[in-house]
C-alpha cells in the first residue's frame, strides 16, 4: 500500500509545530497502525531525519498509552485503540491526517505526545477506597450481586487513554471521572468514602481545566472499552446527592506517617 | 467560594444542572405557549385566543410565572454562553485540522448555534407580540361586553407576511433540533437514565421535539395559506 | 562469596510465622526518618509503595511510562492463584504450594513457595477491600475457575482483564498515598544506575525522559519492582518499553543474577506476520481446552488458514493428540511450545511464513454449537480478527509460541534482598519462586505478594539497623554515577552509524529465539554467544541515534536499553549451556529421554545458578545456592 500522512510535528512543548507530509510506501495491510509509523520511522532516521514521536507501550489495547487522532477520531476509524488498529482499515492511496489529542489539560510535549497526567491527579483525588494493606476483611464477606458487579467491572474497564476527552466537542473529561466513580459508587466497599470522593474529584477535574458535559455522547462512541455514558447519569446522581446531604469535606486522608 | 451551595452551582455539573432544570421549565412553557396558540386555528375570528391571550397577560399568578420564565430564558442563555466559551477554551489553543463527526449526532455539537437562532427568533416574536400586548397599542374588540385587546388581529397581520412565516417556519426547524438533543440530554444530566426508562424517555424526547414545533410551525403556514 | 538464602528454620509451615516475630521492628515513630525509592510500579511496585507509606516510611516511586497505571502488569488476562478454598474441592495452602513447586520443576525454594502459598489468601482479601470488581457467581459470592491444567478451581479473575484490575487497584492505593503525601511519583523517569555507598545501596541515578535532566535521588533502601527481561527476544508478549536496565545495572554493580536462562514460552499467540512485526500478541491458554491443535501431515508450503479445510481429515496430523493421548492439547506451556517448533522444523509449518500451526475450533463448534463456543471466547476470536482479518468462527486459527515471562532475574535471599545491602528485587525482576516454570496465574499472585505482605515486614529488619541520617546527593558515589550514565548516552549520540537500534534488537532477538529459545543445545549456545558478541561490538561501532540527551528521545531511551540486553544475553546463554539439564522453560537438546522428552538432572543441578558480574568482558563467576527439598519428592514430569 502506499499512503500520504500528514503528520503533526512539535520539537517542544513550547514549541509552534506544523503540519509535515510524508509519501509512505511500505506499508502491509497487516500491520498495526503503529508499525506502519514504527517503519516509517526507520525510513526517516536512515534519510538523518528525527523519527516521529508517539506514546505506546503494551500494543494490546490495555495499557492506555497510545494516543492519536487520526483522520478526525481517536483511535482512528474503528472503535479501539490504535495499537490495535491495523492498515487493512484505509485504503490504498489514502491521506491519513494524525495529530495529537487536543486539550488544554492535555499539553503537547513533543510531536503526537501529550501529558495526561491531569488524569492522575484526579485519580488522586479520591479514586481510591481507603483500606491500609492488611486491614481487610474475608474477600467473601459482602455478596455483591453479579448484576452490580458487572457494572463496576463494566466501568473499571477505563484504560486511561482520553480518546473521550480528544473525542468531546468540549474537551470534558467527565466519562473518565465517571467510571471511577461508579465502579466504586456500585460496589459495598466504597459506599463510605462516595460522597467525599465524587466531591473531590469534580472538583479537581474542573480545576484542571476540562470542558464540561454536553452529552453528545462522543465519548461513548469512541471510547475503545465502550464505557456507557450511563455512567456519567449516575456521577450526576452521586454528586447531586454528595452536595446536597454531604458533611464538610475532612482534610485528606491517609497514613499517619 | 466555600459556601458549598455556590461550589455546588458553580461546578461544571452544577453549571449543567441549572441548564438542565431551566431547560426542562422551558419545554413546559412551550406546552403551555402552544396550546394557546393553538387557539388560532379555531374559526371565531380569533375570539378564544384573544380571551386566553387576555387572561395570560392579566392573571397576576400567569404573570409572575412568566416573570420567572424570562428569568430562566435568562439563566439558560447566559449559562450557555459561558459553558459554551469554558468549553472551547478546554480545547486549548490548537484545535483540529481535521473532525470527523461521525461519533454524534449534529444537533448535539450545535446546540450552541441552534440556541442562538431561538434566541434571535425570540427576541423579534417577542417585539410583535409581546411587547405589543404590553407595551404597544393594540386595538380591542368588544366579546359579550367585554374589552378585549385583539391579539389576534396582530398576529394576523404578521403571519400574513411572506417573509415573516419563512422566519417562523425556519425557526421552528431550529427549535426542533435544540430539541431533539436538548430534551433527552436534560434527563441524562439530571441522572436520570436506566434501562427501565431510557426508551421512553427517548421517545417522548424525540416525539416532542418533532410535534410540537411542527404545531408551532402549522399556525402561520396554516393562516397564511388560510387553510 | 557465600550466598546466604537466609531460610528461617522450623516446620515449613512455620516458616514465615516465626521469621515474622524474629524480624526486627522500627519504631512507629521512627518510619517517618526513613526514605525509601521504588523503581517500576506494576503490580509488585505499587503494592510495595502503597504498604510502606500506609506504614509510615517515605517513599519516591518511578516508572518510565507516563502514568504509574500504564506498568505492564496490566496486559495480564487469566487470574490470580488463591488457595482460599471457597469451591470446597481439596485445595489449600499446602497444594497451591505443591503444584507450584512441582510445576516449577523443583528449581524454587521450598520455604519461599510455601510462603507466597500462605499469603495468597490475603492477597484476595486485600484486593476485594479495594475494590476490585472479580467475577462473582449469581450468589454474590466470588466466583473461580481453574486455569492451566490445575485439578482444582483457585483462580479468581476479573473478565480477561486481572491483571489490570489488579493493577488499577495497586494503582489506587498508591493514588490515596500520593494525595497525602507519603508518595512522590515520578512518572517518564526511568532509572538509569543504583548507587551504592560504603556497601549499601542508597541511591539511584534518573532521567527525566521529557527534559532528559538526569537527577540523583538518595534515600535509606532501594526497591527494584522493574519486572522482567523478554523483550531480549525482541518479540514477545511485553510492552513495548518493558527493560531489563535497572535489573542489569544493579547487577553490575554487584547484584547477582539469578537463572537467567529460565524463559517461559507461551504457547498461544497469534504469529508472526511480517518483518515489521513490532511485538507478539496473546491469546489465552483457555483456548486449548477446546481447540485441537494440528499441522498436515506432509508440508503444504504457505497454507493459509483459507485453505485449511481442503486438507482431508486424513492428510491431518493432531500432533498434540497422538504424543500426548492422556493429556492432548492440554499439556503443559512448554511442552505444547516445544512441539510446536518441532512441527514448524520439519517444514510443516502453516501460514506465510511456515512459523505457526492450526488451532482448530470446527470440531467443538460442531459439537456444542457455535453459541456455546461464542459465549466461552467471543472476547479472544474478536481480538483474533481485529489483529488477523481471520474470522476463527469460519477458518482456524494460527497460533504460534512467543516469549511470555522470565523466572529469571536479581537474586534474592528470603527477605527479598539481593546480595547489596539495602537494594531490594520484588515481583518478575527477582530471580523469583517459579522455578525453572511458572504456573498460570501465578504471577500476579507473586508480584502482590512481594509488595503487600512480604516487603513491609522484611525491610524493617534491614532499617532497624540503619542511621537515619540521610546522606547527600553530592556525594562522589552519586557523582560518579552521573557521569557514567551521562557518559553512556552521550556515547550512544555519538556514534552516529548506519544502522538503527531497532534493526540490532532484532538482530539480537533472532540469535536469542534461534539458538536460546524452546530448545537449546552446546553447539548452538556457544554460537550464539559468538554472535551476541560480535552483534554488540558492531552496536557500538555502527548504530545511529539521532537528536540529543536533553529532550524527550525515545530512540535514546532505546539504544540505552538494548545495549544493556546486548549484555545480559550473553548471560542467559552462559547460563543455558553451564546447566546441561532439561528442567521447565529450559530444554538441553542433550538431556532428553529417548522419545525426546524433558530429562531433569536432580543430582547436578537442583540449586540456583547465580551469576557475578567481574567487569567489562570478563566470564562472570557462578555461584549455586543449593535447593533443598525436605516436604517434596521430587518426581519427573510426564503427561503421556
Amino acid at each position: 500500500m502506499k499512503l500520504t500522512l500528514k503528520i503533526w510535528r512539535q520539537k517542544g512543548p513550547n514549541e509552534k509545530g506544523e503540519f509535515k507530509t510524508y509519501v509512505h510506501d511500505k506499508v502491509s495491510p497487516d500491520m498495526s497502525f503503529l508499525e506502519m509509523l514504527d517503519v516509517l520511522n526507520t525510513e526517516l532516521i536512515k534519510k538523518g531525519e528525527e523519527p516521529v514521536h508517539f506514546d505506546h507501550d503494551c500494543r494490546e489495547g490495555i495499557c492506555g498509552m497510545c494516543s492519536l487522532y487520526i483522520n478526525g477520531r481517536p483511535h482512528g476509524p474503528l472503535q479501539t485503540t490504535t495499537c490495535q488498529l491495523h492498515m487493512r482499515s484505509f485504503k490504498d492511496g489514502e491521506t491519513i491526517t494524525i495529530e495529537p489529542w487536543r486539550a488544554k489539560p492535555f499539553p503537547v510535549i513533543k510531536d503526537l505526545v501529550v501529558d495526561r497526567s491531569a488524569f492522575d491527579r484526579i485519580q488522586q483525588a479520591g479514586g481510591y477506597i481507603s483500606v491500609n494493606t492488611g486491614a481487610a476483611p474475608d474477600a467473601n464477606e459482602i455478596p455483591i450481586p453479579k448484576k452490580i458487579a458487572d457494572e463496576a467491572m463494566d466501568a473499571a474497564t477505563c484504560i486511561g487513554c482520553g480518546a473521550c476527552v480528544a473525542a468531546c466537542k468540549n474537551a470534558s473529561a467527565m466519562l473518565f471521572v465517571a467510571a471511577k466513580v461508579s465502579h466504586l459508587a456500585l460496589l459495598p466497599q466504597g459506599h463510605a468514602e462516595r460522597k467525599e470522593r465524587v466531591e473531590r474529584m469534580v472538583a479537581q477535574m474542573d480545576a484542571e481545566g476540562f470542558g464540561a458535559c454536553t452529552n453528545t455522547r462522543a465519548c461513548e462512541a469512541e471510547c475503545p472499552k465502550g464505557i456507557s455514558v450511563a455512567h456519567i447519569a449516575r456521577l450526576n446522581r452521586e454528586y447531586y446527592n454528595a452536595m446536597l446531604t454531604s458533611y464538610e469535606l475532612p482534610s485528606k486522608a491517609g497514613g499517619d506517617g | 467560594m466555600n459556601n458549598w451551595f455556590i461550589r455546588f452551582l458553580t461546578s461544571s455539573v452544577g453549571k449543567k444542572l441549572l441548564m438542565a432544570l431551566t431547560g426542562l421549565f422551558l419545554i413546559l412553557f412551550l406546552v403551555v405557549h402552544l396550546s394557546g396558540n393553538l387557539q388560532l386555528l379555531h374559526n371565531d375570528g380569533g375570539k378564544s385566543f384573544n380571551i386566553y391571550a387576555e387572561f395570560m397577560s392579566t392573571n397576576v399568578f400567569i404573570q409572575t410565572i412568566s416573570k420567572l420564565n424570562f428569568t430562566f430564558i435568562l439563566l439558560h442563555v447566559l449559562l450557555s454562553l459561558y459553558l459554551t466559551i469554558q468549553n472551547r477554551r478546554a480545547r486549548g489553543g490548537k484545535r483540529y485540522a481535521v473532525t470527523s463527526g461521525k461519533s454524534s449526532v449534529w444537533a448535539s455539537r450545535n446546540m450552541g448555534i441552534l440556541g442562538t437562532l431561538v434566541l434571535i427568533f425570540l427576541v423579534v416574536h417577542l417585539r410583535h407580540f409581546y411587547g405589543e400586548m404590553h407595551f404597544g397599542s393594540v386595538p380591542t374588540v368588544n366579546y359579550d361586553g367585554k374589552e378585549v385587546r385583539n391579539l389576534a388581529a396582530v398576529v394576523d397581520y404578521w403571519f400574513s407576511k411572506d417573509w415573516y412565516v419563512a422566519l417562523y417556519v425556519f425557526c421552528m426547524g431550529a427549535l426542533g433540533f435544540h430539541l431533539w438533543h436538548g430534551f433527552v440530554s436534560a434527563f441524562q444530566t439530571l441522572g436520570l437514565n436506566h434501562p427501565k426508562y431510557n426508551g421512553l424517555i427517548f421517545f417522548v424526547g424525540k416525539a416532542f421535539a418533532v410535534i410540537v414545533p411542527a404545531l408551532f410551525a402549522y399556525i402561520p403556514i396554516a393562516m397564511y395559506f388560510n387553510l | 562469596m557465600t550466598l546466604d538464602s537466609k531460610i528461617p528454620d522450623g516446620p515449613l509451615a512455620e516458616k514465615w510465622t516465626r521469621h515474622k516475630f524474629n524480624l526486627k521492628l522500627v519504631n512507629p515513630a521512627n518510619k517517618r526518618k526513613y526514605d525509601i525509592i521504588v523503581v517500576g510500579t506494576g503490580l509488585a511496585g505499587a503494592s510495595a509503595a502503597a504498604s510502606l507509606a500506609e506504614l509510615g516510611y517515605n517513599v519516591k516511586t518511578f516508572c518510565f511510562q507516563d502514568s504509574p497505571r500504564r506498568a505492564h502488569s496490566i496486559a495480564a488476562q487469566g487470574g490470580i492463584n488463591a488457595a482460599k478454598n471457597y469451591q470446597n474441592d481439596g485445595d489449600s495452602v499446602y497444594r497451591l504450594f505443591y503444584d507450584t513447586i512441582k510445576g516449577g520443576d523443583y528449581r524454587a525454594r521450598e520455604a519461599n513457595v510455601y510462603r507466597l502459598a500462605e499469603v495468597s489468601v490475603n492477597i484476595i482479601d486485600q484486593c476485594v477491600a479495594q475494590g476490585v470488581p472479580f467475577a462473582r457467581e449469581y450468589g454474590g459470592l466470588l466466583a473461580n475457575r481453574s486455569f492451566g491444567g490445575a485439578q482444582v478451581s483457585r483462580t479468581f479473575y476479573a473478565r480477561g482483564q486481572t491483571g489490570q484490575q489488579l493493577l488499577l487497584g495497586a494503582y489506587s492505593a498508591m493514588n490515596r498515598q500520593i494525595a497525602a503525601g507519603k508518595v512522590k511519583s515520578y512518572p517518564r523517569t526511568e532509572m538509569l544506575d543504583v548507587v551504592v555507598v560504603d556497601g549499601r545501596a542508597r541511591g539511584i541515578i534518573t532521567r527525566d525522559l521529557i527534559t532528559g535532566k538526569i537527577e540523583a535521588h538518595s534515600a535509606h533502601a532501594v526497591l527494584l519492582c522493574t519486572g522482567g527481561y523478554g523483550n531480549v527476544f525482541y518479540l514477545s508478549t511485553n510492552a513495548k518499553g518493558s527493560n531489563a536496565s535497572a535489573a542489569w545495572r544493579a547487577h553490575k554493580k554487584g547484584a547477582l543474577f539469578g537463572n537467567p536462562c529460565f524463559t517461559q514460552i507461551h504457547p498461544t499467540c497469534i504469529p508472526v506476520s511480517g518483518h515489521h512485526q513490532s511485538k507478539l500478541t496473546l491469546m489465552s491458554e483457555s483456548l486449548r481446552n477446546d481447540g485441537r491443535v494440528w499441522v498436515p501431515k506432509k508440508p503444504v508450503k504457505g497454507l493459509t488458514a483459507r485453505d485449511a479445510a481442503k486438507i482431508p481429515e486424513s492428510e491431518r496430523d493432531y500432533f498434540l493428540e497422538r504424543r500426548y493421548p492422556a493429556f492432548g492439547n492440554l499439556v503443559p506451556r512448554d511442552v505444547a511450545s516445544r512441539n510446536a517448533k518441532y512441527v514448524c522444523d520439519e517444514g510443516r509449518g502453516v501460514g506465510p511464513t511456515g512459523l505457526a500451526v492450526f488451532l482448530d475450533f470446527s470440531d467443538a463448534i460442531k459439537r456444542d454449537g457455535k453459541k456455546t463456543i461464542e459465549a466461552r471466547y467471543g472476547n479472544l476470536f474478536d481480538m483474533y480478527q481485529q489483529i488477523t482479518g481471520d474470522n476463527p468462527y469460519e477458518v482456524p486459527m494460527m497460533i504460534y509460541p512467543a516469549v511470555h515471562y522470565t523466572m529469571g532475574g536479581l537474586w534474592v535471599d528470603y527477605n527479598l534482598m539481593t546480595t547489596i545491602p539495602g537494594l531490594y528485587a520484588l515481583g518478575e525482576a527477582n530471580f523469583s519462586d517459579h522455578g525453572a516454570n511458572r504456573l498460570g496465574a501465578s504471577a500476579l499472585m507473586q508480584g502482590l505478594a512481594d509488595g503487600y505482605f512480604i516487603i513491609p515486614y522484611t525491610i524493617g529488619d534491614y532499617l532497624a539497623g540503619m542511621p537515619y541520617e540521610k546522606i547527600s546527593t553530592d556525594r562522589p558515589e552519586f557523582k560518579e554515577a552521573i557521569e557514567q550514565a551521562t557518559g553512556r548516552l552521550h556515547r550512544l549520540l555519538s556514534i552516529k552509524g548506519k544502522k538503527t537500534v531497532d534493526e540490532y534488537h532484532r538482530e539480537l532477538g533472532m540469535i536469542m529465539w534461534d539458538y536460546c529459545g524452546m530448545s537449546r543445545n552446546e553447539e548452538g549456545l556457544k554460537l550464539a554467544k559468538k554472535k551476541i558478541q560480535e552483534l554488540r561490538e558492531e552496536f557500538w561501532q555502527n548504530v545511529n541515534v539521532l537528536g540529543s540527551a536533553n529532550e524527550l528521545n525515545m530512540e535514546l531511551e532505546k539504544a540505552n536499553r538494548v545495549s544493556d540486553f546486548m549484555e545480559l544475553a550473553e548471560l542467559m546463554v552462559d547460563d543455558a549451556l553451564h546447566r546441561r539439564e532439561s528442567c521447565g522453560g529450559h530444554f538441553r537438546e542433550e538431556s532428553a529421554t529417548e522419545d525426546g522428552e524433558a530429562r531433569r538432572n536432580d543430582n547436578e543441578f537442583a540449586y540456583v545458578a547465580a551469576w557475578e558480574y567481574k567487569g567489562e568482558n570478563q566470564p562472570e563467576v557462578l555461584h549455586k545456592e543449593e535447593l533443598k527439598f525436605e516436604n517434596v519428592k521430587l518426581t519427573q514430569r510426564s503427561y503421556k
